[in-house]
């Protein structure tokens, strides 16, 4: 990467950061409040009548898929939203003018999304220390996981805004797709507890491998193996990634 | 050296609409330079072509040299743009709308500050440098995105309307502006709605109408066609009417006419002509901007075509 390429690259995610820091009363209390209700009610109160789950309390059971969740729906609307609003207030023009490349575009909000996403799993993470002992059983698969995640729906979220033409467009994909894959991807309760017919339509769901993987980062345990989970990672990073570039390059809502 | 070569340039929308038919056009470097045309034209699209946000059909652009399609990082680098509508973002402080868009050409930062405070200055928007654009009041929209367009310091900068909807005061005070940036060498292309405007600041035009250039020539060589005007004369009280031979006049009312010269025939005859009758002549003013009068002609001519 050039220098010229480098600036623009810290530029806009500088300018994505600040984004999200700016309204952080919307983008990083929201996720942590409703963290502390869902630890609360399912972990606490429901939990204590649940019992253990692949060997350990349900509430450190829910703890990696609750971040989880955070991280999917954090990376996500946050480049929906910020792409969006740089479309519908027309200055993704000020990128468009610019002599910066498509892949730059991309990394940049990319890494606008990331930063939110991680920012907020650390905030839930630290709510969760309240209620549990947080243990690491594998940091390298909690932090590969972690970021893969992260990347895959904020890029994503770009393809959602690159196509969406009013913010009800981009609501819809997490009301309708997001929110019913991450509530049955596993971050509740084990696989093991479903028939054998529904465990595999599970195993269709990509969400199902994030939220184990990560699983398995804290607690050594997971429904699926562990290099499926990476694969599956990877595989849609480099299909979601790719889609992307494709749309920007060729200005699709951006360019007429 | 050129600073703008448009070659057989074409663009037909999605839904079949052509907005460019073939556009040939060529800038100098260091010129003043108005695009006009009514609306709808192709001004904003051919506009939009230079600076990448319009893909074109068919046809090559080179900027000082660099083609669009195969040296588009230095070509892009040449422009900075002022566009017609409001693009920036409206929560974001004026500091930080020009300091970003200096990184997206590769500035550093603490060289995009110092050009921040030299343009926000020069442009009278320092003392507002962190408030948010959407408490700007147009005017001081528009000088932003002038500063914006300078961040880079390209060599050639394009303005879409540029004045529009900003009072007088405002608007001489961009005009002076722009007029020292030309003279500090960068290649300035206009389109405006305010005729006087270029012809008060452009060395050159070229008319859009259609999708076609009906016109590409000297400011000069353009006025010059005008062979006929049109003057308003105010007259004191008097209690015949003004009659003048060989000139096609009006009456308007007791104390207006509306006399039209031959610029070969000249107005010494027509106060000849009054002062023997012993008509004084308080004022006299152009009926209209001489450009104005020409582009309604080029635009209707190519019409009736």
């Amino acid at each position: 990467m050039n220098s010229l390429s480098f600036t623009a690259l810290r530029t806009l995610w500088i300018k994505e950061c600040t984004r999200f820091m700016r309204i952080w009363v919307q983008t990083l209390v929201p996720p942590a409040i409703t963290m502390t209700l869902y630890f609360i009610i399912f972990g606490n109160l429901i939990g204590s009548r649940i019992g253990q789950m692949d060997g350990v309390s349900y509430m450190e059971f829910i703890v990696p898929g609750l971040i989880m969740m955070s991280v999917i729906t954090n990376a996500y609307s946050n480049v929906s939203s910020s792409f969006f609003s740089a479309k519908f207030q027309r200055n993704v023009e000020e990128l468009l003018v610019a002599p910066v490349s498509s892949w730059i575009i991309i990394l940049g909000f990319v890494g606008g999304g990331v930063a939110r996403a991680l920012l907020v799993g650390i905030l839930v993470t630290l709510v969760s220390a309240f209620f549990v002992d947080i243990n690491i059983h594998n940091p390298l698969m909690l932090i590969l996981t972690l970021l893969l995640t992260a990347t895959l729906f904020s890029a994503a979220g770009l393809v959602n805004a690159v196509f969406a033409k009013t913010f009800d467009d981009i609501s819809m994909v997490p009301t309708f797709v997001l929110t019913p894959l991450t509530y049955l991807g596993g971050v509740f309760y084990s696989l093991s507890l479903l028939p054998e017919f529904w465990q595999w339509v599970s195993k269709a769901n990509p969400v199902v491998y994030m939220v184990n993987g990560f699983r398995y980062g804290f607690l050594g345990a997971s429904d699926v193996g562990i290099g499926t989970a990476l694969s599956v990672l990877i595989g849609f990073n480099l299909l979601v990634f790719a889609t992307a570039w494709h749309l920007i390059n060729k200005g699709v809502g951006i360019r007429s | 050296m050129k600073a703008l070569e448009i070659r057989d340039l074409h663009k037909t929308y999605k839904g079949g609409t052509q907005a460019l038919k073939g556009i040939d056009l060529d800038v100098q470097e260091g010129d003043f330079f108005a695009l006009l045309g009514p609306n709808g034209a192709g001004k904003s699209t051919c506009i939009g072509v230079l600076a990448s946000l319009v893909n074109k059909t068919q046809g090559q652009v080179r900027i000082f040299g660099d083609d669009l399609d195969t040296d588009l990082v230095r070509a892009k680098s040449h422009i900075g743009l002022v566009p017609q509508e409001f693009n920036f973002n409206q929560f974001e402080t004026l500091l930080q709308i020009v300091v970003n868009q200096a990184g997206y050409y590769g500035v550093p930062r603490q060289v995009a500050r110092q050009r921040a405070e030299k343009y926000l200055k020069q442009l009278d928007l320092w003392d507002k440098r962190n408030t948010p654009a959407r408490t700007l009041s147009g005017g001081m929209k528009r000088r932003l995105m002038i500063a914006r367009a300078l961040m880079h310091e390209p060599r050639m900068l394009i303005l879409d309307e540029p004045t529009a909807g900003v009072d007088i005061e405002i608007r001489r005070s961009m005009w002076s502006f722009l007029k020292q940036i030309n003279q500090q060498g960068i290649t300035i292309i206009l389109t405006t709605h305010y005729l006087e405007e270029a012809e008060m600041l452009c060395r050159n035009i070229a008319i859009i109408d259609k999708g076609r250039i009906i016109e590409n020539t000297s400011m000069k060589g353009l006025l010059a066609k005008l062979n006929v005007e049109t003057f308003i004369l105010d007259l004191a009280p008097c209690s015949k009417e003004p009659r003048l031979e060989g000139f096609e006049y009006r009456i308007l009312d007791d104390h207006t006419m509306e006399v039209d010269v031959a610029k070969s025939e000249g107005l010494n005859g027509v106060f000849r002509q009054l002062s023997e009758q012993q008509i004084q002549v308080l004022s006299m003013r152009n009926k209209s901007n001489r450009l104005e009068e020409l582009f309604v002609r080029l635009v209707e001519g190519g019409r009736d075509k």
